[in-house]
């Protein structure tokens, strides 16, 4: 599903945000980046969806060399993908399901079937009720629910998320990797990234640990 | 209906949400202003070239004698001239038929009386066509007896070049007017961009492509256009209906029932659909300048 093969990161300037780094995460796999702040989690996750390039080395992702695709592929390889990102990203000028449908209104469904796909997503991360909020009024574990709701509206075969449980408490970090684990049991694969062991260890899922740059 | 349609109406609706919010039709309405001087300018300098048309339509030739010339030499050029194939009518004005009539005029008589003698000449007024007027008259001005030959071609072609400058004006105006348009959608494309930043760096990020994100601006540049262009229209319209009150009294005074027409209904789309032009061209290079700068990282 994932394969990188000696990427390398430098960023302007010359920081060296990753450095061969090698691995291959297979369909329907649930796996966790880790690794303390600065170690290159966030870089490795933005190298999939393009949103930054390798310095040398391969990404593919579903047989796609990430390095290869041309700009104006781009879109169309997101869409694919579902992503949270680590400050969410929310729109606050509209509502819950407003937010959720975003999406979709790029990927052109038609209206009924895109609005059922957004109930069943808002369904999944248990936000059925609150439709008519504004993204302000929920907590951070909901913000959160509703980022990943917007990430599976699109139903990608792969769903990346940076720092998921970054700032939330115990509760609401379970609740979110429980949702992120029942993806995973229909069958889609899973990539996350974070700093918290401790539940990673929960898991006991595969783990890449990410040591200054380099897969350790 | 199709995804691209659907897309379409969406993007359409989106322009048309922002238009209607107080900063668009100000916007619209800043464009209109400055449209309504050239379409207006425009407007009145047709009016008139449809008089002007009329006055030059048969121009005329004056030919005056020499003062003491012969009644018996001027029935001989009369005689002459009827014989040219380039002249249309011929009218002799006998000096004292001159004289009559400039006594009607107020003020002359005292003037003539004090003068003690008849001071005009006996004239001939003729009509011919526009191509032969110079070289007619010029022909004529080498007759013998003759003293002074006008051509009214030549007002008629200095009021001509007099619409031709106020012209040149009017789209030197309308050039830099349309400049100022492409600039103010420029403007208000840039600052919807700014306003909409976190949406389309989202967008971007989830999989919107370039021409997604474009739509709604390119759509609200051509509506701000087209409703500045519209808004113009409405301006000349109502000027000219206020104007023409006061100009049929003027007009009626002179036994004439002038008015200014309005733009005829093309060149009165035209004027619309330019601007609208003028605003997706706005929009255009807005977007190509400011959509680059916000790229996820």
């Amino acid at each position: 599903m994932v394969s990188f093969s000696s990427v390398a990161k430098r960023y302007p300037g010359g920081q060296e945000a990753l450095r061969d780094v090698s691995f291959a995460i297979g369909e329907g796999e649930l796996a966790f980046i880790t690794g303390r702040s600065g170690a290159g989690k966030s870089t490795l996750l933005k190298l999939i969806p393009a949103i930054e390039r390798p310095t040398s080395g391969s990404v593919i992702v579903k047989g796609q060399n990430i390095s290869a695709l041309k700009r104006a592929a781009i879109p169309y390889l997101r869409r694919n993908l579902g992503l949270v990102f680590q400050d969410q990203k929310l729109l606050y000028d509209r509502s819950v399901y407003d937010n959720a449908m975003l999406p979709l209104a790029f990927s052109g469904h038609a209206p009924k079937e895109a609005a059922r796909r957004v109930r069943a997503a808002l369904d999944k991360v248990g936000l059925l009720g609150r439709e008519r909020s504004n993204p302000i009024q929920l907590s951070g574990g909901e913000q959160q629910r509703l980022a990943i709701a917007r990430a599976v509206v699109n139903r990608p075969s792969l769903l990346i998320a940076d720092e998921p449980t970054a700032n939330l408490d115990v509760e609401s970090a379970a609740r979110i990797l429980e949702i992120f684990v029942a993806f995973n049991q229909v069958g889609v694969t899973v990539l996350i990234a974070t700093h918290d062991q401790g539940l990673v260890a929960r898991y006991g899922k595969r783990v890449l640990h990410l040591e200054k740059g380099r897969v350790a | 209906m199709s995804a691209w349609l659907r897309q379409h109406r969406r993007a359409f609706g989106q322009a048309l949400r922002r238009l209607t919010k107080a900063t668009g039709l100000a916007s619209a309405l800043v464009i209109g202003i400055a449209l309504s001087l050239p379409a207006g300018g425009y407007t009145l300098l047709e009016s008139l070239r449809a008089i002007a048309a009329r006055l030059t339509l048969e121009p005329q030739i004056s030919l005056f004698l020499q003062p003491e010339a012969k009644r018996a030499e001027a029935e001989a050029l009369g005689k002459r001239l009827r014989t040219d194939p380039r002249v249309a009518t011929l009218r002799f004005v006998p000096r004292e038929d001159a004289l009559r009539e400039l006594q009607a005029v107020e003020g002359f008589p005292e003037l003539i009386a004090a003068l003690g003698r008849n001071p005009l000449p006996d004239a001939f007024v003729l009509s011919t066509n526009a191509a032969a007027v110079d070289a007619l008259a010029a022909d004529l001005a080498k007759l013998p007896g003759v003293a002074h030959v006008q051509a009214d071609a030549v007002w008629a072609r200095r009021l001509a070049a007099l619409a031709g400058i106020a012209r040149l004006g009017l789209w030197l105006l309308a050039g830099l007017l349309g400049t100022g348009l492409v600039a103010v959608t420029f403007n208000t494309i840039r600052l919807q961009i700014l306003t909409q930043r976190d949406e389309i760096e989202v967008s971007k990020l989830i999989g919107a492509t370039d021409a997604f994100i474009r739509r709604p601006f390119y759509y609200l540049g051509l509506l701000q256009g087209l409703a500045g262009g519209a808004m113009a229209v409405g301006i000349v319209a109502a000027a000219l209906a206020l104007l023409n009150r006061e100009v049929g009294v003027l007009a009626e005074s002179y036994g004439s029932s002038f008015r200014f027409a309005f733009l005829p209904a093309g060149d009165a789309l035209a004027v619309v659909l330019f601007a609208g032009l003028l605003g997706w061209l706005g929009a255009h290079l807005s977007v190509s300048r400011h959509l680059r700068d916000i790229e996820p990282g």
